[in-house]
């Protein structure tokens, strides 16, 4: 079997320790691992062999679960999707991903995001509920093409990492959900649009969006929540023109409900 | 253990130091500054023009002057700058789906180049340029 190329790899990791720290610090940890490894692995090294009060969060190791995004070299990735040899002859600088609590080291408390996703009810919802022994809501190939690249989402939360206003305006909804909920308008099967609106057509909404597209530049799913916000941000504005300037026009939500309603085509 | 999260803030006036691509939005959105200057002066040649043709003159002797030049060739650069990158985005709000396919982002962009160039040669036209 080949000897794997071995390479020394410089870590610089942002450390926090709720319990006696005030203010988190960088430590250093130098090793030697093979060059294939990812940075999730020098982790896991440093954690067996040189310091195991290190804490991060990782589950899957192949940027599926989400679990492991941190801050490389000020840039959000998956850890397990980012090689050491990438940054041979560099010091690896690691943090926890920005924009979120620091619980301790390098994990991060995710409750804004959830909570925030779920206010954007990602989910089916249906108005008329048919039984099973009916059979399935058939979808077309083309109508699933219109929201498959959204639903590709991990939930990861580089996205938030990389968006500034959501680093400045922590109210605003983000990146993600905002993104579930796109994917949710946007198919055939769905009538909940409506009821996403109170949450999506908002100043916290996409409307704190001002198109940085940080979200879809760093996003290892490649979805593209930048393009999800803006065509949200037409359709509420449409809605608006419909309310607002059109006589007899009707709220968006009830815009949508008639329309789901076959009242207007 | 107890929980005892901490908070990075966010420098609200140098975040944009942190990564190239910030300082990338921030330059398409200082050019906003130029396109709203330009609709000043605009606002105000349709005042004087209104004011009469004495004070038309002077403010046309005015767009003659070497800091009015400088300021349109950095106001045309600017939104030149500007609309590339709005059009170079258009595909992100604006996705064309036919059948199960998109329509590529270079194509909706380039559609936006072309409409572009249509109009200026016929304001150019219309101007009497040509």
């Amino acid at each position: 079997m080949t000897q794997l190329k071995q390479i020394r790899v410089q870590l610089e990791v942002l450390r926090y320790n709720p319990d006696t720290d005030t203010e988190a610090h960088f430590q250093h940890y130098d090793l030697t691992c093979p060059e294939e490894w990812v940075v999730l692995d020098a982790l896991n090294k440093v954690k067996a062999d040189i310091d195991p009060t290190l804490n991060f969060r990782w589950s899957c190791h192949m940027a599926v679960c989400g679990s492991c995004g941190m801050m490389i070299n000020g840039e959000p990735k998956l850890s397990c999707h980012s090689f050491v040899r990438d940054y041979e002859g560099t010091v690896i600088r690691v943090e926890p991903l920005a924009h979120f609590p620091i619980e301790r080291d390098l994990v991060t408390a995710p409750d804004d995001f959830m909570e925030k996703l779920k206010r954007v009810k990602p989910y089916i919802i249906r108005k008329d509920k048919k039984p099973i022994s009916e059979g399935e809501y058939k979808q077309t190939p083309a109508q699933l093409m219109k929201f498959r690249q959204y639903s590709m989402c991990i939930n990861c939360m580089l996205c938030y990492a990389a968006c500034p206003e959501y680093g400045l305006t922590p109210d605003f909804i983000g990146p993600a959900a905002l993104t579930m909920a796109h994917r949710y308008n946007q198919d055939s099967r769905d009538c909940g649009r409506a009821e996403r609106q109170e949450v999506v057509a908002t100043h916290e909404g996409v409307w704190e969006c001002t198109f940085v597209g940080a979200c879809s530049e760093v996003c290892p799913a490649h979805v593209d929540p930048a393009s999800a916000l803006q065509q949200m941000k037409i359709t509420s504005s449409i809605d608006w023109i419909v309310e607002h300037l059109i006589p007899g026009g009707k709220s968006a939500g009830d815009t949508v409900s008639r329309e789901k309603a076959g009242d207007i085509k | 253990m107890s929980r005892n999260p901490l908070v990075r803030p966010v420098p609200p006036t140098s975040w944009f130091f942190r990564h190239p691509r910030y300082l990338r939005y921030m330059s398409r959105e200082i050019t906003c500054i130029f396109i709203g200057a330009y609709c000043v002066l605009l606002v105000v040649g349709l005042q004087r023009l209104a004011a009469g043709p004495v004070a038309w003159e002077s403010f046309l002797l005015g767009l003659r002057s070497a800091d009015s030049i400088v300021f349109h060739i950095l106001a045309l650069a600017a939104a030149v700058y500007h609309a590339a990158t709005w059009f170079n985005a258009t595909h992100k709000a604006m996705p064309v789906q036919i059948g199960e396919d998109f329509v590529p982002p270079n194509v909706i962009s380039g559609a936006h180049y072309v409409v572009w160039v249509v109009l200026s040669v016929a304001v150019l036209f219309l101007a009497g340029v040509f």
